[in-house]
Formats: structure tokens, sequence, C-alpha cells
């Protein structure tokens, strides 16, 4: 599908508003909403994968070491998988301005 | 020999990978609905087309021209989601008789807010559930109209303050009790209804794969914590979710051809309400002789599932 | 062509979609549309046809369970009436703004309040904005042809758009006429199946029903209003498709002894038929009047209403509906507005009639032509009520 400039024209839309690219909410960054961002001590860290479980995002995912870790273009720093955490590998540091 | 009973292994790594629900969708930070959402899509797979409400969901993921769902969506209007997804049903059932379309089984799944279920949207829900269609409704409860600015819905619960039913000098928050929606739906005869919530993940997806293997219509009521409208911290979503049936107010049961069954033992004593109360803003006006009527309505409510645990028999 | 038998023409409607290969159907019940939907229940459940019926619990559902099918790729029916349609109301811009080509029957009767089952067209008139392709029936035989026709032309990929075809309640769908079906194979050979532009499905999953911001409403909506007013091309061309076919004509305005008239009726829907009547006999008592006879009424055919009314000096438009506190009856304002910056356009004068099953005899119609020459004021009247 060609890439449309947004907004587009009238002649541009699809028929009835139909968005053929499943997913395509992803090209939208709601990591800029943040006011908070987890960091991750992996010496605590056991590899359960509650954090990814628990993340509205769905933006944590397994690390090549097989660590968790939030996608930060997405993250909004809602702080569950902080909290959730079992063994408390995650904290949540303000975000810098 | 002995054998371990009832033993569910907990590893979030064993479930589904894939994503159905994309990131880069707009709901609130914390938000227990999109998490219950996002663990429900896991849960179905990609064989079904999702008939949504008006509603949260549906205004995070579809903004024209992007869309966070990975499977077929149709959103209509805000009260016809199930209407809508029985015709989504007899379409593809049509379809797939007649060869127009693969022989390939896709389930019709409907999914709606409180607003969309319990008021707005109980005619066309009746109706479908009645008709017998082989779908699934998802009602996804965080206990007001939240999209539109969190005013009353017939599930917010006893007490809680909401634009429309505030706490001040005439009356202190919701004057009735959260109305009984999956009693309603077992009154339908389905041979499915069960209760959810996301912070017992793996719970929540068992029932949604038992609802989805149903043959016919399936009710499941998922009770999804708003952070915003119920003014509690982002990071309590799933606190909030365990205090909830761990205080029994909202009891994780399915009911199976009319038999009742808690899928999650809540321990005796069950935890005092002014746990689950008093980290939710939308409480805070409650003095204790408030928390005490609440307390005794759980009591009630909960006594009653309790009596149907107990002696309901399946219906063959 | 086949033989001509005795059928009521609500039933007849019924069977016309049987012809039409449908997929599902979703209705709920409502005078004088009922024998429509009882009908097409013992087609399909007699096992005459292969099609989903489902039997919802309100007509706002059975607008919502079509859309859902069409959105499947399934070719949809549904027939309803005055407060049924009203119900509906709410879905019906949703569906034509999704582009999903539901073809509906509509047995008009006057909308409540206060409850009244009987003809008028005050049930369609509050639909006009809602971006539906809009046909009215004269007779048994054109509602069985146009049923036919509406599934090929909504379902066009040139049109995408749902149709509502209407015939007067009682008044058409009660009457018992000489009727001619076309066979099953001569339909399957002018209705092709249904290729959808996008479906619902795991193959191919994408996302109906998006919401739109401010920025790109306006874009949206010109776009909608566009698809519209293009179909005319499309349905004309599938008119002329049918003629051709099976021999019998339609156009978006049909005229009758215009020739030569100044003074012309216009009417929509089975009234036309007594109209001509009266304009036989005031011919035949040597007055120049001719008759006008709206088909299409969204989209407003403009181009061929001018033509039909070349040389007219006074156009009596025969509105079956009225807007309260406004500009009279809905034919009359809005060809009086399409009309204004025309030179050479016609006086318009604007009766409203048979409202809520009122008979308007033949007798009326001359009256009526009458009362045109001698009025002096210009506004709305009710024809025939008692003072």
């Amino acid at each position: 599908m060609k890439q449309k400039k947004w907004p587009e024209a009238w002649h541009e839309v699809t028929p009835g508003c139909m968005v053929f690219t499943p997913g395509s909410a992803s090209t939208y960054k709601t990591g800029s909403w943040r006011a908070q961002r987890p960091i991750y001590d992996n010496k605590k860290c056991i590899k359960c994968g509650i954090c990814y479980l628990f993340c509205p995002e769905g933006c944590i995912s397994e690390t090549a070491e097989g660590f968790f870790e939030a996608n930060l273009d997405y993250c909004k720093g809602c702080g569950i998988c902080a909290h959730e955490c079992w063994p408390q590998a995650i904290a949540m540091i303000e975000e810098e301005v | 020999m002995n054998t371990v009973q009832n033993f569910e292994l907990y590893a979030p790594k064993l479930i589904e990978k894939r994503e159905f629900f994309s990131s880069g969708h707009r709901a609130c930070q914390g938000c227990g609905e999109v998490l219950g959402l996002r663990m429900i899509m896991k849960a179905l797979g990609e064989d079904v087309v999702v008939s949504n409400a008006t509603g949260c969901m549906e205004i995070i993921s579809t903004a024209y021209p992007h869309t966070a769902w990975e499977t077929p969506y149709i959103h209509v209007a805000f009260e016809n989601a199930a209407a809508v997804g029985s015709g989504v049903e007899a379409g593809l059932k049509a379809l797939r008789r007649k060869g127009k379309i693969a022989d390939r089984d896709v389930k019709s799944v409907a999914i709606a807010g409180d607003g969309g279920t319990v008021d707005i949207g109980l005619q066309s829900l009746s109706g479908a559930m009645e008709r017998g269609h082989d779908m699934v409704f998802f009602c996804l409860d965080n206990e007001a109209y939240m999209n539109t600015g969190i005013q009353r819905s017939s599930a917010t619960p006893f007490m809680a303050a909401t634009t429309t039913s505030p706490a001040g000098k005439a009356i202190k928050g919701q004057r009735t009790g959260k109305k009984n929606v999956a009693e309603i739906m077992v009154a339908h005869n389905l041979a499915y209804v069960a209760t959810a919530c996301p912070s017992y993940p793996l719970d929540l997806m068992e029932k949604v794969k038992k609802a989805k293997a149903v043959k016919g219509p399936a009710y499941v009521h998922v009770y999804t914590v708003c952070p915003t409208g119920w003014r509690a911290a982002s990071e309590q979503t799933i606190k909030l979710g365990r205090l909830v049936v761990e205080t029994g107010i909202f009891p994780l049961y399915e009911v199976e051809n009319g038999k009742y069954r808690l899928t999650l033992e809540t321990p005796e004593p069950r935890r005092p309400v002014e746990d689950y109360l008093k980290l939710q803003g939308r409480f805070r006006h409650l003095d204790p002789s408030d928390i005490a009527k609440v307390q005794a309505l759980v009591d009630k409510e909960y006594r009653k599932l309790m009596h149907k645990v107990k002696t309901s028999v399946p219906w063959s | 062509m086949g033989k001509r038998i005795g059928m009521e023409v609500g039933i007849a409607a019924a069977e016309a979609v049987g012809l039409c290969n449908i997929d599902v159907a979703a209705v709920y019940p409502i005078t004088p549309q009922s024998h429509i939907a009882e009908h097409l229940s013992d087609i399909v459940h007699d096992g005459r046809i292969d099609a989903e019926f489902i039997t919802v619990e309100s007509e706002h559902s059975s607008i919502s369970a079509c859309a859902g099918a069409s959105a499947t790729g399934a070719r949809v029916y549904t027939a309803t009436s005055s407060q049924g349609l009203m119900y509906m109301h709410e879905i019906l811009p949703i569906v034509s703004a999704m582009r999903l080509p539901v073809v509906m029957g509509n047995a008009n009767r006057a909308v409540s309040g206060p409850l009244n089952i009987w003809n008028d067209h005050t049930d369609i008139m509050p639909q006009r904005d809602s971006g539906w392709i809009v046909m009215h029936a004269e007779n048994g035989q054109e509602v069985i042809d146009m049923t036919i026709q509406s599934f090929k032309i909504a379902e066009h990929a040139d049109v995408m758009l749902p149709t509502v075809l209407n015939m007067d309640g009682f008044q058409l769908t009660h009457m018992i006429e000489p009727l001619e079906f076309p066979t099953q194979a001569e339909v399957n050979k002018f209705l092709p199946d249904r290729v959808p532009y996008a479906t619902l499905h795991p193959d191919k999953p994408m996302s109906m029903g998006c919401f739109n911001m401010p920025e790109i409403f306006t874009e949206t909506l010109k776009a909608k209003d566009t698809a519209l007013i293009n179909s005319k091309k499309t349905i004309v061309k599938i008119w002329n498709e049918w003629e051709k076919q099976f021999g019998r004509a339609y156009k978006p305005v049909e005229t009758y002894k215009t020739k030569g008239a100044d003074t012309m009726i216009l009417t929509m829907g089975s009234m036309g038929e007594t109209a001509s009547v009266a304009v036989d006999e005031l011919r035949k008592a040597g007055k120049p009047i001719g008759l006008v006879k709206l088909r299409l009424w969204r989209p407003f055919p403009l181009e061929e209403l001018r033509m039909a009314i070349k040389g007219c000096k006074t156009l009596i438009v025969m509105d079956r509906a009225v807007s309260f506190g406004g500009a009279g009856g809905p034919m009359a304002t809005e060809i009086k507005s399409l009309l204004f910056h025309d030179k050479d356009r016609p006086r318009i004068v604007d009766f409203i009639m048979g409202l809520g099953g009122r008979d308007v005899t033949v007798e009326n119609f001359i009256d009526m032509v009458m009362r045109a020459g001698k009025k002096k004021d210009e506004s709305y009247e009710y024809y025939g009520v008692r003072e």
C-alpha cells in the first residue's frame, strides 16, 4: 500500500475509512507520554516473564540473554511491571525532561 | 503414589507469544481494560472476527488511518456489538456453507464495555444470546462509562462516585448495586458463562479458550481496572484486581451448563472490603458506616453465589 | 418472458428476494411489512433458498446484523416500515459511510405520533440525509424488478452503497396484481455473485468502522457524498441493462403525457398511477396537463427532472410528508431549492396529501389541479383537511 501523506485529500480516503494494514497503530510512538521509566537490575531478575504478561502496552519482550525489557518507544511509564516484579528487579525513575 | 492435585503451571513464557493487539494504542497508563483485551486476543488467536462496540477500546485503537487490531475487526455503534457479531456469525456461516469462502473455523467475537453490555447493549446482547449464535461476548467491565468521562452505568458498584452519581450532600455515590449480567446470561441457558480478571491471567485465558470452544453462545465478564476513572495509582492495576477477588467482591467462577464452580477458591476469611476501597479515590468519601454497608452488600452477593456453587447441578 | 400470475405485492417482493441468491436476511416484523418477512421466512425455511434468516429482536438489531453480515461479504436483505425504519435511523448513515451494500425494502407507513399504520411517506423522508440510495416503486411489477436491480446497484464496484426500495404500505404492498416473474436463470444472468471490496476474514485481516478526527472528517463526508452523486450513472446503466434483457424500461424520472403541458403534476410512489388517470381525464377535457413521476429520490436526478419539466409553467408537487414548522413538503422544498437559480423555473405549488392512509382519488387530483390554478398565496397546503 502506497504511503499517503497525512492528512489526505478527500479522494484519497479509503472507502468506508477501512484500514488494510493490521497493527498500523504501532507507527504512533506512545513513549513520549511517560513521566517515569523502568530500569532493570538483571542480577535480581528471575526471567519469569510476569512483567511481559502484565504490560498493558504489550511492549516488553525477551532480550537475547533472556531478560525482559520494555520498548521505550511505547512504554507509558505506568509502573505495573515494577510493582508486580517478584524479586523487585525493576524500579521506576523519573524521566528526564 | 501421591499426585499433586489442581496444579497449574504459572508460566507466562508458555502462553501465546504473538500480540494480536499492537502497541501504539492510546489507552491511559496502566489501563486494565486494554491489558484484559490484550490477554483475550492472545487466548483467542487469529481465527476470529471481532465486533466491537463504541467505547474506550474502540477509540484508543482505531483512529483512522491506523488500527491496533491484528485480527479482522468491525465497529458499528455503541449498543449493537452483539447484533453486529450475530450478523458476522450468520454471514460467515452462510458463505462457508455455500462454498464462497474457505472451509475454515472462524469465531465471531463481540467485545463491549460495561455500558455497551449492561445498559444500552443489553437488548442486542439478550437477543443474540437467545438466538443461539455461535459467538462469544466479552464484557470489559471498568464499572462506568469511562470513554465519555466517568459517568455511572448499572455496573458501577454501590457507593462509587462518578460524575452522574457523585459523592455529595444529597447522595453518596452510586445508590444501587452492580447489575449481575452473568446471572442474566445464565438465565439465557448459555452453555458457558464465566467471570475473569487480568490479574489472574492464566485463569482468564483458560476461560477465553473454553468460551471459544463452545458450539453456541458463550459469555465472559471481565473485570478491568480503570486507574483514571477510579482515581487509583496506575501501578495498582494488578493489585486491585487481586483485591477485588480476595475480598469476594468479584469472585472468579464459571457456569457450565448450569453448574456453578469457583475457579479460584477465595481463602476464608475473605479480606475486608476496606483494603480494596481505600486504594481508590472514587470511594474516598466513605465513612466507616458506609464501608459497613458495602461489606454487607458484598457478603450478601457472595453468599448468594456460594449457595449456587454448593447446590447447582448441571442442567443435563 | 414468464406468464403473469396474480399475487399480493408484499409476497411478490419476498419472492423477488428469493430469486437473488441472498446469503443472510435479518428481519423484524412491523405492519405493513410483515407479509414480506413471513413469506421470506417461508422461502428460507422450506429450503427453497440457502440463506441464514435471523429473527432479530428489534429493527436496530436487524440493520446491525445486516451490516455485520454484509461486512463478511454476504449478500443481505432486510425490510421494515415506519417505526422500524426510525429505530434503524441511528445506524443508516453508518451503513452508507461504511459502504456496505445492504438492500432494504420499506413498506411506507406513517410515522408516530400519533400511531398510524397506514400509508404515507413520513417514514422515508427523515432518512433523506443518510447517504442511502432511495428509490420508489409504483406498482407490483416495479417492486419485483427494482428489488432484483437493487442488489446489482448496491454491490456494483462503482457504487458500494446501501439501497432502500419504497413501496407504499397497504396501498401497494397488500394489493393483488398481475405480475410477471423472471426465471431463476434470467436473474442469474442479470445478477452475478457479489464480489466484495473488502471482507472480514482472517485470511486478510483489516479493520472497518474506524473513527475520524476533525482533520479528516470533512474529506470523508465529501467522499461519501461524491460516491452517492456518482452512483446515478451506474444506476441508469443498470436500468438500461435491465431493459435490454427484460424489455421493461426504468428511468430516474418518468413522464406521462408531458408533451406540450404547461401544468404538470409531480408524484412519487403508487399514487402516480391514480394521477395518470386524472391526467387522462383532464387531457380529454382539453387541458394541457402532464405527469412527472420521481423514481429515484437519492441521489436526486436534477438533470432528468429539468428535462422532464421543460416548458412547464406550473409544477404541482404532491407531497405525502411534511417538515413541521418548515418550508412544507420535502419534495417541493427540495425541488424549489434545486431550481432556485434556473431562469425558466416553473411556479411550484405544494400540496400535502395522502397522509396516514388518507385515500387520494382521481377526483382529488383533478380538484388539486383546479385549486393550483386559483391559489393566490404560495405557502404549502394540506389538501382535504377539514377546517
